[in-house]
């Protein structure tokens, strides 16, 4: 079996966004970053598909000289290979993004072989553009199911639960495809120091993507306005118990 | 003429939420441009008489035209296959722009209706300018940032966020919309994934996401074990339980109640927020909630800017507090 995983690099915001003096990204100077949430687990996914499955796995990501290091984050818990689409830091829009990783894609694979699943996030934390592993299926011709909570893959087909208000709906698609998942569809395990190791040495390929022109633009960014809310501080300690209830009472909560 | 064409979903015999407020910031757009607002229906061969009767109502929220694309072909959901359906709606017209709401489905199907065409998509926009380039207010981080960009193609390709822009009410008195019936073209590749089946989950106590109190902790709880505390106040409160990212991640509980951007939307009367710092992930998932009471030792924490009322102090001393004073109270009548 061959996999091929998606991730994007992403800032650990913490509690509060600051912008850069021009407004057009994220000061990110005293940040670290991770992979995003969902992608995180679509990495542990494409390991226990490995594992159980035997076969080979392989990351992918669009981003700087930097995204390295979360291409090795993903090697450390297990995946094989790593492929960076390097660029210049600048914000890419999902419409080029798509286009270069269909490009990678092809050319993986002439070299390697089809993958039989090919699996991402559903939407990336930050830009929240929800299109690029939908795209990458029109452009490839797979079929794709995205926000997917549960996954099984069998011979030929992969079957697919999306959660829904309800329960869940069960999808069912041919293979070779294409899943984006969410969060919750497993517990990423922690890298061991050994894996950490090992995915220091890896060699990770880089390759300079070309970038399509036409998709959305980024003018700049602004934080919305917030209200300004007064915190009632109704005391400290246990003592405060007495006045939290009577604070329920009024809420009617009790 | 270059319309308008909205994807409206149906729910009780008019559209759902979310299709009411992409049907309003659309016709917003259809105002600002002079032209005329449509919408695309699709529905299988079971709903197509549901449908059917629904569609002329549409006129009441300001469509003109509703395209009621129908067949078996539509009958189990195959996201490419509604995408053809949009598709095929969308160049038997002449449209400036495509709105879907941004419902999971929605946003999946304009995906694939942007990628067929070949066009660019913004996914969550909260206020769309046209121009010669038309200028867009679009949420970045479930909304902790604004994105002001610009949009090209024709049509235009854009999702509306959800629960950001005011939802089109009906009018009382308006003219029904022109329903013109459509046979999509569909092939045997788009319905290469579609849904099979679906399975009903059982009750589990009461839902995070209906919840009116939640009590949720953080990492200031320390352990698994801390959390039998949280859960106790809110059996007292009938309250449901929901955490922050890290306590899922830890392995502490199960992400089914994570309250978050990559969990559940909260939107309760009250969230009592116990050893929690209120990191943005954490704080998008809870915007909704009237109230917040913060229980935290770090008055520092970002949390304390979003609380109405605060208790300072550990949630290992202060939470068992409040549950024996409720007890002391419900005991003395």
């Amino acid at each position: 079996m061959r996999i091929l995983v998606l991730v994007k690099r992403i800032p650990a915001t913490g509690g509060r966004i600051v912008l850069t003096e021009d407004a057009r990204s994220i000061d990110t100077r005293f940040l670290g970053f991770v992979v995003s949430p969902h992608e995180e687990c679509a990495v542990e996914e494409a390991v226990r598909l490995i594992e159980a499955n035997g076969g080979e796995s392989v990351v992918l990501t669009l981003g700087p000289p930097e995204a390295a290091d979360q291409l090795r984050d993903a090697m450390a818990i297990g995946v094989d290979r790593a492929v960076l689409l390097e660029t210049d830091g600048s914000d890419w829009d999902p419409y080029a993004t798509s286009a270069a990783i269909a490009d990678a894609v092809r050319d993986l694979e002439a070299a390697g072989g089809s993958f039989d699943v090919i699996l991402g996030g559903n939407e990336s934390a930050d830009s929240g553009g929800y299109q690029v592993g939908v795209r990458l299926a029109v452009a490839l011709d797979r079929p794709i199911v995205t926000g997917i909570k549960a996954l099984e893959v069998g011979d030929g087909v992969a079957t697919a639960r999306r959660q829904v208000p309800d329960g869940a709906d069960v999808f069912e698609l041919p293979l070779p495809a294409i899943v984006t998942v969410r969060e919750g569809i497993n517990l990423p395990r922690y890298p061991s120091v050994p894996g950490r190791l090992r995915a220091k040495k890896k060699e990770v390929e880089r390759i300079v993507p070309e970038r399509r022109p036409g998709g959305p633009t980024l003018e700049r960014l602004q934080l919305p306005v917030e209200k300004e809310q007064h915190v009632e501080i109704l005391g400290t300690g246990p003592e405060a118990a007495p006045r939290v209830v009577a604070l329920l009472r009024e809420l009617g909560v009790l | 003429m270059s319309d308008v064409l909205v994807l409206v979903e149906l729910a009780g015999g008019g559209p759902d939420r979310l299709s009411a407020e992409a049907l309003g910031l659309a016709g917003g757009l259809a105002r600002a441009l002079s032209v005329e607002v449509h919408a695309v229906v699709g529905a299988g061969s079971g709903d197509a008489d549901s449908a059917a009767s629904a569609a002329p109502g549409l006129g009441a929220y300001g469509v003109a035209t509703v395209h009621l694309v129908s067949g078996d072909r539509l009958d189990a959901y195959a996201p490419a296959a509604w995408a053809a359906a949009v598709e095929g709606v969308a160049e038997g017209g002449n449209y400036d722009a495509i709105v879907a709401s941004g419902s999971e489905r929605a946003t999946e199907v304009l995906a694939h209706v942007a990628a067929r065409m070949d066009l660019p998509m913004a996914a969550n926009v909260i206020t769309i300018e046209p121009g010669d380039r038309w200028k867009l207010d679009r949420q970045r981080w479930a909304g902790s940032l604004i994105e002001e960009a610009w949009l090209d193609g024709a049509p235009r390709m854009f999702t509306v966020a959800p629960h950001a822009v005011p939802a089109m009410e009906p009018a009382s008195s308006s003219t029904a919309a022109t329903v013109v019936s459509v046979a999509p073209t569909i092939t045997d590749g788009d319905r290469r994934a579609r849904i099979v089946g679906h399975e009903v989950a059982g009750e589990a106590g009461v839902s995070l996401s209906d919840a009116k109190v939640v009590v949720g902790g953080g990492r200031g709880l320390g352990s698994a074990e801390a959390f039998a505390m949280l859960d106790e106040l809110a059996e007292l409160l009938g309250a449901a339980v929901g955490v922050s990212r890290v306590a899922t991640s830890l392995g502490w509980r199960p992400h089914a109640q994570q309250i978050g951007q990559t969990g559940t939307r909260i939107a309760p009367d009250l969230y009592i927020a116990c050893g929690i710092s209120g990191a943005i992930q954490h704080i998008v998932g809870a915007k909704a909630a009237k109230r917040i009471l913060v229980i935290n030792t770090d008055q520092d924490a970002p949390i304390f800017k979003r609380a109405s009322y605060a208790v300072v102090g550990d949630v290992h001393a202060v939470v068992p507090a409040i549950s024996d004073e409720i007890r002391r109270a419900r005991g003395g009548g």
